[in-house]
């Protein structure tokens, strides 16, 4: 058996070094960077779809059906970023292909399309999902196939899969911060915790409210609506009558317009902080369709804002608008989608692999320096580490970043005594 | 649950739960009306009657910001324009779709179901390849936007009040078409007796579209009020249809006066229940309710029977 | 030779043989095991489209919330397989070992009563069966003793299935919410994610399909299937008749909530999932759809009929993302317009003449074949000569 493996080795080196010098002349020719390219048998062992000049990865988002609203963020978010990778030359030399495929809003189908992506196309990682629902569904697919996620979406933790990198917040590192500011600056004492009704708003408002208990603070009210409701005026009236510090809303999709459209219209003015309006859940994107002017005075806790003033911020901006618009907004999630193949890039050179197992291996530890949020750092739980920020919303649809963490926070999706 | 208040507080909720009871309502009759026009007189089941109130948000959308950049200073009125374009869209589209579709299957109402299911996946992804897959703001002018504080605690939102006029005025003129009108009346010995309307001289074909037509367009005014309230994006539409054959089928299909009904029961039901309970097990509960009662008396709310 | 005639005789018999053919032999060979899982999945919504034939199709009832029994039978599957799969070994980080993650999140310490039955395969396997078709006998006594019928009888089902979606979401501590139940592995120790696995789900899936078929088949073919279409076109004179109308709607409703439930247990079992997505109101229609392309009145077609629409879906959807909302519309309304029976109708239209007209030519050549003095014996001996 050993001899076996080692002949195979032998003879896949050996093809690869005749490949190498056959195509010396031409890649001379072309470019030196061509050079540097690693033999595709040593980088990928597993069958991957690599070949010598490209690299063949997923996009795995809804772009038909209810959850396209927010997926197409990250859908761009991530084209943008392959571009970048290309126009730098790429991943070990090798250009970035995408196959793009629709999950449709429907949870099976993210899984079908999941299994055809591993199985079929062998890509070599993908990037998407946005729903914890959605990521439930295909993560036994990606377990099982070995294959690698980046999933961008804040969301609720009680997970970890050595086969996901999470790039957006678990649920403690975003609302901890957020509760603790609003309790220490605005001197908040009673809270209305509110959601839509489906598991990342009631783990979210759980954490939330063993934080305030904690802090020996009153939870006031809480409240869940089903997925797409779009009359808010009965729990208008009951936060009217319980009078909280804060509202801390965590409605989703089209809800989200109805509620803040309402929530004005029945003369709760944000600006006045007359409660203290704090959601984790409107990012730029949903602000769009809410409208600047409904939603203007409410803070935001959440680790990335579109106005944020750093330079590796203000060069991912201008580069999002040229290639899809002056007027296109750029949310938390979408952020955290434009990391995940500058992420999977790293850990690759890293690894000095495109394989699956060494790609695990290398991600934890792995520094982001370029990123539009600052600095982020794997954790070896496969969740980044980073800061979180209060935006407060401003008529124009933007964000004014009003406080920031000093240091980079732990991700800690299992979180001891908030469960 | 109601100890620590005051009972001026108590007062005032109840007050505004009022209220909020009556904005539902409203929207139950907006998203109602048009349904019961085409199910109730046609029998045809438009499965995409919640794509045509989403084409009424989007030409409000556009005329908002047509207004915006080319007619400032007439903004505060944009909204009437708005709701007369929308209007008109629909129910040009509605026309078209009696025309190519909705004809050919008067024989099998359930086939309706079928091909205008069909059309309301076609119109969504219309949408989307137009205005894009994100939800889009509708700017309103500042005058609808406010409310009205009547005490301390009561504030009357004012596109609440706003939609329930608007409702109010469209009930009436509805009621007025469909009873006075020469068309109204036309439409209705239709749905009488098809062979004897036509042996008596009226163009059937004609009454149809024309009945067709005005259910569409009053589903664009609905999406036009609804951009107050609501979100604009291509599938907010699907938010509307269960609801709102609920109302309809509640209310006794072939009368609008048990749409009106019905909508009413159904918005008080809902928000008395809402402010009770959590807002899911509310909504539960309602479906439940209205559902238990077409299960265990459908003779006291609409005729079944079958006489064919 | 002439069981043989009798059997192409027999159109019935033919197109089972066909369709098994198709399935038993020529998928399995040609579909790699990813694509063939796929194919195994679209033949779980066979089972509703079914169940529709002989409820819509034959009966004229045309429910909008098959999905919910769909979603009962294969939920009922999957809180058994979940219940294995949360062995307390497998749970020991939890605070709560032994009991779904999902309910570890929901801070419930103890199993729900209604959960205990599931851990005994037996009880689920019957429950699987019992629980959609005991629901669909409370809605059809509550409906068709009151006489509430057609479109009224959709819409109600139709409000049905979204007030259970609501509930499956809204429990997530009972029900695992909107994730639904997940990562499914193993059945009696046994991984039900291997290929080798997968092979036997889709022959089973077969085989109950035909196991379905046939019962299907002898409930049209019986006097029960000739009341119920006397029934959908003049019901009264039915009724007249002294037929009690009501029972034998219950009944056929019945029978098409136990088609889906089997059709959702083997759904469970071949995706390793069950989530709420298929219960409410898209899924529901959605497989009417896939009746209705297949021709509502043929249990054959409709089993085509399911399989072409995925088909087109997942091909649509592969190829133009963006776009293939559009080709969906297309062919529901060029179907309903252009070919109201379905696949089925246009193959007795136009296939079936084509074939009649063919048939005598057949005959004639079968004849030579049979006659001694012809060269077809010939060729017979020199065949088995060699």
């Amino acid at each position: 058996m050993k001899n076996y493996c080692s002949k195979e080795r032998h003879g896949s080196m050996r093809r690869a070094l005749i490949r190498s010098l056959v195509s010396l002349p031409l890649a001379l020719a072309v470019s030196t960077q061509l050079m540097a390219a690693p033999a595709t048998s040593d980088v990928n062992t597993t069958g991957l779809a690599v070949t010598d000049d490209t690299v063949t990865v997923g996009i795995l988002h809804s772009v038909t059906g209810t959850m396209a609203i927010s997926e197409t963020g990250s859908v761009q978010a991530e084209k943008l970023a392959i571009d970048q990778i290309n126009a730098m030359g790429g991943v070990l030399g090798r250009k970035i292909e995408y196959i793009q495929e629709d999950g449709a809003s429907d949870w099976p189908t993210f899984a079908e399309k999941a299994k055809k992506l591993l199985v079929n196309d062998k890509v070599a990682s993908v990037f998407g999902c946005w729903t914890s629902a959605s990521r439930k569904a295909v993560l036994p697919v990606f377990e099982q196939y070995n294959g690698m996620l980046y999933y961008p979406t804040f969301y609720e933790g009680l997970e970890e899969s050595p086969n996901v990198i999470y790039t957006g917040q678990e649920a403690t590192q975003q609302i901890i911060a957020g509760i603790d500011w609003v309790v220490k600056n605005k001197g908040a004492k009673k809270f209305f915790l509110l959601g839509s009704d489906y598991i990342w708003p009631r783990t979210s408002n759980k954490i939330a409210r063993k934080h305030i208990e904690k802090l020996g603070l009153e939870v006031v009210g809480e409240e869940y609506y089903p997925l797409g409701h779009t009359q808010f005026n009965s729990v208008i009236n009951k936060i009217k009558l319980k009078k909280p510090d804060v509202l801390y809303a965590i409605v989703v999709g089209g809800s989200n317009v109805a509620f803040y459209k309402q929530l004005k219209a029945a003369g709760i003015d944000m600006t006045k902080e007359k409660p203290i309006v704090l959601t984790i859940s409107v990012t730029e994107d949903e602000i769009l369709g809410i409208g600047g002017e409904n939603i203007v005075g409410a803070y935001a806790a959440m680790k990335y804002f579109q106005s944020l003033p750093n330079d590796n911020n203000k060069a991912f901006v201008k580069a999002f608008k040229e290639k899809w618009g002056k007027d296109i907004v750029i949310g938390d999630v979408t952020q955290a989608a434009y990391l995940g193949p500058w992420l999977w890039k790293a850990a690759v050179e890293k690894a000095g692999s495109f394989d699956i197992d060494k790609i695990k291996e290398s991600s934890p530890g792995i520094e982001l320096t370029m990123a539009p949020e600052g600095y982020v750092k794997i954790h070896p739980n496969h969740h980044l580490w980073s800061k979180t920020r209060i935006g407060r919303a401003k008529d124009d649809g933007q964000y004014a970043v009003v406080f920031e963490t000093k240091e980079l926070i732990e991700p800690d999706p299992f979180p001891e005594g908030y469960q | 649950m109601f100890q620590g208040y005051t009972a001026a507080e108590l007062t005032s909720i109840f007050a505004m739960q009022g209220f909020a009871g009556l904005s539902l309502f409203s929207v139950f009759v907006l998203m109602a009306l048009g349904l019961a026009i085409i199910f109730g007189q046609m029998g045809v089941i438009n499965m995409a009657h919640g794509e045509f109130m989403i084409l009424g948000a989007y030409v409000t959308y556009l005329t908002s910001n047509f207004f915006s950049e080319h007619l400032s200073s007439m903004f505060s009125l944009y909204f009437f324009v708005a709701m007369i374009l929308a209007f008109i869209a629909a129910a040009l589209l509605g026309a078209l779709v009696e025309w190519v579709l909705i004809r050919h299957l008067y024989r099998r109402p359930l086939d309706t179901l079928l091909a205008t299911w069909g059309l309301s996946l076609i119109l969504q992804q219309g949408y989307r390849t137009i205005f894009g897959a994100r939800e889009v703001g509708v700017t309103l002018p500042d005058w609808l936007m406010g409310s009205y504080a009547i005490t301390d605690m009561i504030e009357v939102p004012v596109n609440g009040l706003f939609v329930m006029c608007l409702t109010i005025l469209i009930t009436i003129g509805v009621y007025l078409v469909m009873q006075k009108s020469r068309l109204g009346k036309q439409t209705r010995a239709v749905v009488q007796n098809r062979a004897m309307a036509g042996a008596v001289g009226i163009n059937t074909e004609k009454v149809d579209r024309f009945t067709f037509a005005l259910g569409c367009g009053i589903a664009g005014i609905a999406g036009s009020a609804f951009t107050m309230i609501g979100s604009t994006g291509p599938t907010a539409g699907q938010l509307y249809i269960v609801d709102t054959f609920l109302v309809v089928v509640f209310g006794g299909a072939s009368n609008l006066l048990g749409t009106v009904a019905s909508a009413f029961t159904i918005s008080q039901a809902q928000s008395t229940m809402e402010f009770f309970l959590s807002g899911s097990m509310a909504k539960v509960l309602t479906l439940l309710t209205v559902v238990g009662i077409l299960m265990l008396r459908p003779q006291g709310l609409f005729t079944l029977k079958i006489r064919s | 030779m002439k069981k043989l005639q009798d059997f192409t005789r027999n159109p019935d018999a033919v197109s089972f043989a066909v369709l098994a053919i198709v399935l038993v032999f020529i998928l399995p060979t040609v579909l790699e095991i990813f694509r063939l899982n796929l194919v195994g999945k679209y033949l779980t919504y066979a089972y509703v489209a079914i169940g529709l034939v002989l409820s819509w199709g034959l009966g004229g009832i045309l429910s909008l919330g098959q999905g919910v029994f769909f979603g009962l039978g294969g939920y009922c599957l999957a809180m058994f397989l979940k219940l294995e799969a949360s062995s307390p070994e497998n749970t020991a980080i939890q605070s709560t070992p032994g009991i779904p993650d999902f309910m570890d999140w929901n801070q419930l310490t103890a199993l729900p009563w209604f959960w205990e039955p599931f851990h005994s395969f037996g009880f689920t396997l019957f429950a699987v069966i019992a629980v959609p078709v005991i629901f669909a006998l409370i809605i059809g006594v509550a409906m068709f003793k009151r006489r509430v019928g057609g479109v009224y009888f959709a819409i109600i089902t139709q409000a049905i299935a979204a007030i259970m979606t609501i509930l499956i979401i809204g429990q997530q501590g009972y029900t695992g919410g909107v994730n639904g139940i997940t990562d499914l592995r193993t059945l009696h120790g046994w991984d039900i994610r291997t290929d080798e696995a997968k092979y036997f789900f889709y022959y089973l899936n077969v085989a109950l399909l035909f196991l379905v078929l046939l019962v299907a088949c002898w409930i049209t073919k019986s006097k029960l299937g000739r009341i119920l279409v006397a029934m959908r076109e003049r019901e009264d004179r039915v009724r007249f008749s002294g037929y009690d109308v009501s029972n034998f709607k219950i009944f056929v409703f019945c029978v098409a909530a136990a088609f889906s439930a089997i059709g959702g247990a083997m759904f469970t079992l071949q995706v390793g999932f069950m989530s709420p997505s298929f219960v409410g109101i898209v899924p529901s229609i959605e497989m009417v759809i896939f009746a209705a392309v297949g021709g509502r009145h043929s249990i054959i077609g409709v089993v085509y009929g399911t399989l072409l629409v995925n088909w087109a879906k997942t091909t649509f959807s592969e190829s133009f993302p963006e776009l293939w909302l559009f080709a969906m519309g297309a062919l529901f309304i060029g179907v309903v317009m252009a070919f109201p029976n379905g696949l089925a109708g246009l193959y007795t239209s136009y296939v079936k003449p084509l074939i009649g007209s063919i048939r005598p030519l057949l005959k004639e050549r079968a004849r030579l074949y049979e006659t001694p003095d012809k060269g077809g014996p010939d060729m017979l001996n020199r065949g088995t000569a060699q």
